[in-house]
């Protein structure tokens, strides 16, 4: 390693301290390019990627996806359903691996634990007042605990939109620090809600904020917003972990979610993962996709490959 | 001043309610004109627009689905010169027309024919009621061009099944012709889905998916073919209409089997009250 490197790593170690510290960092970083990055993002987006390389892919999706409910309507008897599909989602094929992770809301979580255990499939549950966290920090802490008591080994919380979009960098950067405490040995998952930062610099500039703080992914969206999950703001996330890892030697992960709902949606975020950060992410433990009814039509163009004929969404749960 | 250059239509397919051209950007010359050349991903893609039409068609009610078709009669009198002008004769022309208003008037009488009060031993009222089967793939004969497509359209589609019709390859500008008349008849996008090509590309991939309910093989011609569609349609348990004899008569009283076969029927039992 050499000294510049070592002496970057303890500069960004020291940006949370102050307020203008981080300020001056987040407003340094270069700005984007917004045509550049829509651009780049629909061209990677008309790659073809059939036979083997697309059932590989599929495969790989079905194991990225976090099969997330988060309903008001959600009984012990739903999720309990949904964590049978997460560990085996194709009952017709056992060859079919299973999902990444289930993702509920934290009182959920007792039902969906007593399924996984043992599976492999991680239990991921939203906590810290999602998905507006707007809640005082004592509370949001406290539903990080109580989440992870009950069984979660991910949990994805929201930032603190409000205090960041006024400017109030080094607050975002406390409640996430103190989070990641809260979580012990929890996977922290930082939800920027890009369809509320107006801006790509002002993606980059939270991933970069969430990253200095200590999350260990960065996801899109809570899927609660008109604006959820698109390729740009992916793009320039992955472009975030990319330059974060250069930069300190610690890999963050991504997680797009919301508005992925078909075979062909996930492609093209695999596709950009592979052309943007390399194969390093192109793994369950380092990327994502939050999503519900993807994995449907993951299975219906599985299922396609492996038959030979369309199949169709009677032959599918329906969550 | 120049001599002005006519404008050449090139005829495209007709799924969910638009015009595209073939996923696959090919298309083929036939009656002197340019046609899209389908492939199955523009039959899958088909598929899954007449799937989402069949919520809002089938559960439209039997009265406005029948004003819907009375519209297409009106629209279809207005366009009679162009297809006059493709070679299809004007009293075939009429007699579609008179078709697509004959299938109208059945839209909220079918039930009362087809379905009905069964005697029962007990005390309950026991009701049938016919109910559309949902999306049915469709191979449109080759002569008559326009009644041959409309007198297996109509019949689907009245009762509340969406269609995906694999049109003639060799008589395909009437069923493209006829495609713009019902994009302007306040028919449903994806309602009726019309595909162009050749039918050994289509027609397999239709009869194979597992998302379709029935299929109407009154086009194919072939009978090894029309046996391999049957297999592949039993896959699933589709209802099947078997190819039509070579010498049926289109002018002919079409009777109410058509529609009948695409059916489902529903029966309730009720108890009686005292």
């Amino acid at each position: 390693m050499t000294a510049t490197a070592t002496s970057a790593r303890s500069d960004l170690s020291e940006l949370g301290r102050s307020e203008t510290a981080l300020r001056t960092f987040l407003h340094g970083l270069p700005g984007v390019d917004q045509v550049g990055a829509e651009q780049r993002a629909a061209q990677l987006g008309t790659r073809s990627i059939k036979t083997t390389a697309k059932a590989q892919a599929i495969d790989l999706a079905i194991r990225m996806v976090d099969l997330t409910t988060l309903e008001g309507a959600d009984t012990p008897g739903k999720v309990r359903a949904l964590a049978a599909k997460a560990v085996r989602p194709d009952p017709a094929d056992p060859s079919c691996p299973h999902v990444g992770a289930v993702c509920v809301y934290p009182s959920m979580v007792p039902y969906v634990a007593e399924v996984l255990r043992g599976t492999g499939v991680h239990l991921a549950s939203v906590a810290t007042a999602f998905p507006s966290g707007q809640a005082p920090l004592e509370i949001k802490l406290a539903d990080v605990r109580a989440a992870v008591e009950a069984g979660a080994d991910e949990i994805d919380m929201v930032i603190n939109r409000s205090a960041f979009l006024a400017g109030r960098y080094k607050e975002v950067y406390d409640e996430i620090v103190a989070t990641k405490s809260a979580c012990g040995d929890a996977h922290l998952k930082v939800i920027l809600e890009t369809g509320e930062l107006a801006t790509y610099d002002n993606v980059r500039r939270a991933s970069w904020l969430a990253m200095l703080a200590g999350g260990d992914f960065i996801k899109t969206s809570t899927g609660k917003v008109p604006v959820a999950a698109t390729l740009p703001v992916s793009l320039v996330m992955l472009e975030a972990v990319r330059d974060f890892r250069a930069a300190t030697g610690r890999q963050v992960g991504v997680k797009p979610a919301g508005g992925i709902k078909t075979t062909k949606d996930a492609i093209k975020y695999l596709v950009m993962v592979n052309e943007t950060v390399g194969a390093d992410w192109l793994d369950p433990d380092w990327f994502r996709f939050g999503a519900s009814s993807l994995l449907n039509d993951l299975l219906m163009q599985r299922t396609k490959l492996t038959t030979g004929v369309y199949s169709g969404p009677d032959y599918f749960t329906l969550d | 001043m120049s001599e002005r250059v006519a404008v050449r239509k090139t005829y495209k397919l007709f799924i969910g309610g638009k015009f595209p051209r073939s996923e696959s950007g090919r298309s083929y010359i036939v009656q002197d004109a340019n046609v899209a050349l389908s492939s199955r991903k523009d039959a899958r893609d088909a598929v899954v627009a007449a799937r989402a039409a069949v919520k809002g068609w089938a559960g439209a009610t039997a009265y406005n689905r029948g004003q819907i078709l009375y519209r297409v009669a009106e629209m279809l009198e207005g366009r009679r010169e162009q297809f006059v002008a493709l070679g299809v004769p004007a009293d075939e022309v009429d007699a579609a027309i008179d078709r697509w208003v004959w299938y109208a008037g059945w839209s909220d009488k079918l039930a009362q024919v087809y379905g009905g009060a069964n005697p029962v031993a007990g005390p309950y009222f026991n009701l049938s009621a016919p109910e559309p089967t949902g999306v049915v793939a469709v191979v449109a004969p080759e002569a008559p061009a326009l009644l041959g497509l409309v007198s297996v359209i109509a019949p689907a589609i009245v009762t509340g099944n969406t269609v995906v019709v694999a049109a003639s390859p060799a008589q395909p500008l009437a069923a493209v012709t006829l495609a713009e008349v019902l994009a302007t008849s306040d028919l449903p996008g994806g309602v009726v889905n019309i595909l162009t090509g050749r039918l050994s590309e289509t027609v397999p991939t239709l009869a194979g998916h597992m998302d379709v309910n029935a299929i109407d093989l009154t086009g194919v011609a072939d009978a090894e073919l029309a046996a391999d569609l049957e297999v592949k349609a039993a896959q699933n348990l589709k209802r099947v209409l078997r190819p039509a004899p070579v010498d049926h008569d289109w002018f002919a009283d079409p009777g109410i089997a058509r529609m009948t076969t695409l059916l489902e029927t529903k029966t309730v039992w009720h108890p009686k009250g005292v």
